[in-house]
C-alpha cells in the first residue's frame, strides 16, 4: 500500500504540470484553430460557436462539416494583415541583427574583464530584466518624443537646428525593441564566450595569428551556439510583439501583435484575430522548434 | 597579452551599460520634478508621489497586482518545480517530448498568442472573466520560467545524494524535502521573484484575460500613457523599479552570504 502510494505521488510530479499545461497552454490552441474556422456574430461572445462539446460524435461531424475558411481567405485579401506579417518579420530581424551588434561587444567585454567585476557585471546585465518591460518602454517616450531630452541634449550641442522627430515612427521601435531585448542577447553570449578556453588564443597567436584573426577563426565560431540562441530569443518574441510598436510606433508602424490587438479589441472580431493568430504561429513553428533543438542541445552538453 | 582587459573591452561594456541604465535613470530622475512638463526641469518635489497615492484607481490597481502576483508567484514556484523535476529526473515517459515543448515553448511564444488563446479557453468553459483568470493565465506562463530557472540547478545536481538518502530508508518525498529541496531552495526562490515580476510586468495577457473590476497596474498605466507621460506615472514607475531592484539586491546579497559561509564550511571540513 505504500509502495503504491509513495509511486502515486512520485508519478504526481510529472501528471500535475503536465495537466496544467495541457489545459491551460495545449487546449487553448485548439480553441484559437476552432474559432479561426468559424463565423463572426454579433452577439457576446461575438462568434457562432462551432463544434461544442456536448453534442457527441454525430454532432461533431455535422460542426467539423461546417467549418470555413472565410476566416483566412479575408486575411489573404485585405492588405493590411499580409503587410503586417511582413513587415514584423523583417523589423524582427533587423532588431535581432542591430541587437547582436551591441550584445557581442557588450557580452565580449563582460567575459574578459576582472574575474571579481563580472559577478556585478552579469548582476547589471540581469537587473534591468527583473524591473517592468512597460516601466522601460515608456522610459524612451520622454527621451524620443520632439521636446524629449535627446533633442534637447542634442539642439544644446549644436548637432542639430531642428528638434528631430523620433518618436511614432519606425526608428523609435528599433531602439524600444534593442534596448527591451538587450539583456536576452547578452546572457547567452556572455554564458558563452566565459566559459571559452583562453589558451586557444594563446596558441593562436603563438602560432602568428593577429587578434583580430584570432577572433574569426577561433572565438567567433566557438560562440554560434550562444549567438544562435540569443538570436531566437530575441526574434521570436519580437514578431509578436504588441507593447513597443503600440506605444513607440507611429500610425504606418505595422507590426502583427499591434494588428491583431486592435482586431480583437476594437473591431472585436474573434474569429478574424484568431486566423491572424493561427498563421502568426505557423509563422513562428520553425524558428520555436530549431530553438527548442538548440536549447536541448545545450542541455546534452552541459551534462 | 590577451587575457588583458582592453580599452576596447571596457569601452564597449561601459557604453553597453549606459545604454541599458540612462533611461531609467533618466525617469527616475525627472519623477521628482516640481514642473508637470515631464521633460522640463522646475526643481525638486516629491509632490508625484503625493498625487499617485491619492490616486484611488491606481492605488487599488496596484493592489489586485500585487493579489494577482503574489498568488500567482506561488502556484507557478510549486507547478514550475515539479515540471523541473520531472524532466530531470524522468528521462523517459510517455509524451515527455510533448511536455518538455510546452516547458519551452511558453518562453518564446508571443503574449498576443498566449493570451487570446486563454481568453477563448475561458470563454469556452464560461468562466467569467476577473481576477481569477489573470492568476490562472500567470501562473502558467510564469511556471515554466521556474521549470528552465530550477532545472538548471538540478542539471548540476549531485544524485548521489539523494540515493544515499533512499538507500538509507527515507521515501522519496522525505528524500526530497530533506535533500534535493535545500539544495536547490536558491532556484526555487529565484523562481518565485522571477514568477512575481513576470506577473508584476504582464500587460497584455491580463488585458485579455481580465474583467471589470481586476484592472491591474500594468493595465492602468498602458491606458493612462496613451494619453501623454505624467510625472505621476514617473513616480509609479521609479517605486516599482525601487521595489524589484531592492528586492533583488538584498536576495543576491543574502544568497552570495550563504554561499560564502558554506565554502567556509566546506574548507573547515576538509581540513578537520
Amino acid at each position: 500500500m505504500k509502495a503504491v502510494w509513495n509511486g502515486v505521488v512520485s508519478r504526481s510530479v510529472i501528471w500535475l504540470p503536465y495537466l496544467w499545461l495541457l489545459i491551460f497552454f495545449l487546449a487553448p490552441f485548439v480553441m484559437v484553430a476552432k474559432l479561426s474556422l468559424s463565423e463572426p456574430a454579433i452577439s457576446i461572445p461575438p462568434y457562432n460557436p462551432v463544434l461544442t462539446l456536448a453534442e457527441g460524435p454525430a454532432g461533431w461531424w455535422a460542426d467539423i462539416k461546417r467549418f470555413s475558411l472565410e476566416n483566412y481567405v479575408f486575411i489573404t485579401q485585405d492588405s493590411l494583415y499580409w503587410r503586417s506579417y511582413l513587415s514584423s518579420v523583417w523589423i524582427a530581424f533587423v532588431s535581432t541583427f542591430l541587437a547582436l551588434l551591441i550584445g557581442y561587444p557588450l557580452a565580449y567585454g563582460m567575459a574578459r574583464a576582472p574575474r571579481t567585476l563580472r559577478p556585478l557585471l552579469l548582476m547589471l546585465v540581469i537587473l534591468p530584466f527583473w524591473t517592468s518591460f512597460l516601466i522601460r518602454v515608456y522610459a524612451w517616450i520622454g527621451i524620443l518624443k520632439k521636446e524629449g531630452l535627446l533633442n534637447q541634449f542634442l539642439l544644446w550641442a549644436h548637432v542639430i537646428t531642428e528638434p528631430l522627430t523620433i518618436l511614432n515612427t519606425t526608428t523609435a521601435v528599433y531602439v524600444g525593441i534593442v534596448y527591451s531585448y538587450l539583456p536576452f542577447m547578452v546572457l547567452p553570449l556572455y554564458a558563452n564566450l566565459e566559459r571559452q578556453d583562453l589558451t586557444l588564443l594563446e596558441a593562436a597567436s603563438d602560432l602568428g595569428c593577429t587578434r583580430t584573426q584570432a577572433f574569426w577563426k577561433i572565438t567567433w565560431p566557438l560562440s554560434l551556439p550562444g549567438v544562435l540562441a540569443g538570436c531566437f530569443l530575441v526574434f521570436i518574441p519580437v514578431v509578436g510583439e504588441f507593447v513597443i510598436p503600440s506605444l513607440l510606433g507611429g500610425a504606418d508602424t505595422l507590426m502583427i501583435g499591434r494588428t491583431l490587438f486592435d482586431e480583437f479589441f476594437l473591431n472585436r472580431d474573434w474569429p478574424v484575430s484568431s486566423a491572424v493568430a493561427v498563421i502568426l504561429l505557423l509563422i513562428l513553428v520553425v524558428p520555436i522548434m530549431l530553438f527548442q533543438r538548440s536549447e536541448a542541445r545545450s542541455r546534452e552538453a552541459a551534462s | 597579452m590577451n587575457r588583458a582587459w582592453s580599452p576596447f573591452n571596457v569601452t564597449s561594456v561601459v557604453a553597453g551599460f549606459a545604454f541599458l541604465y540612462i533611461p531609467i535613470l533618466l525617469l527616475i530622475i525627472y519623477s521628482f520634478n516640481e514642473s508637470k512638463l515631464v521633460t522640463v526641469w522646475a526643481g525638486f518635489s516629491v509632490k508625484w508621489y503625493a498625487a499617485a497615492f491619492a490616486n484611488e484607481a491606481l492605488v487599488s490597481a496596484a493592489w489586485v497586482t500585487l493579489r494577482v502576483a503574489l498568488v500567482s508567484a506561488t502556484a507557478a514556484t510549486i507547478l514550475g518545480t515539479l515540471a523541473a523535476l520531472a524532466l530531470a529526473k524522468f528521462t523517459r515517459f510517455r509524451g515527455r517530448f510533448l511536455f518538455s515543448g510546452m516547458v519551452y515553448a511558453p518562453l518564446v511564444m508571443p503574449e498576443v498568442i498566449t493570451g487570446l488563446s486563454l481568453l477563448l479557453l475561458f470563454v469556452a468553459m464560461n468562466v467569467d472573466r476577473g481576477i481569477e483568470t489573470v492568476i490562472m493565465a500567470h501562473i502558467t506562463f510564469s511556471m515554466c520560467f521556474v521549470a528552465v530557472v530550477v532545472q538548471s540547478r538540478l542539471a548540476g545536481l549531485d544524485r548521489s545524494l539523494e540515493e544515499a538518502a533512499l538507500d538509507l530508508g527515507a521515501t522519496p518525498i522525505r528524500a526530497f524535502f530533506s535533500v534535493t529541496l535545500p539544495i536547490i531552495a536558491p532556484a526555487v526562490l529565484a523562481g518565485w521573484m522571477l514568477a512575481f515580476t513576470l506577473s508584476l510586468d504582464d500587460l497584455v495577457i491580463a488585458q485579455f484575460n481580465s474583467g471589470p473590476g481586476a484592472t491591474t497596474l500594468p493595465m492602468k498605466i498602458f491606458s493612462q500613457v496613451r494619453l501623454g507621460v505624467t510625472p505621476e506615472i514617473n513616480a509609479v514607475c521609479t517605486i516599482l523599479v525601487g521595489l524589484v531592484a531592492s528586492g533583488v539586491i538584498i536576495a543576491s546579497v543574502t544568497m552570495k552570504r550563504r554561499d560564502v559561509r558554506r565554502m567556509r564550511a566546506e574548507q573547515l571540513a576538509a581540513r578537520g
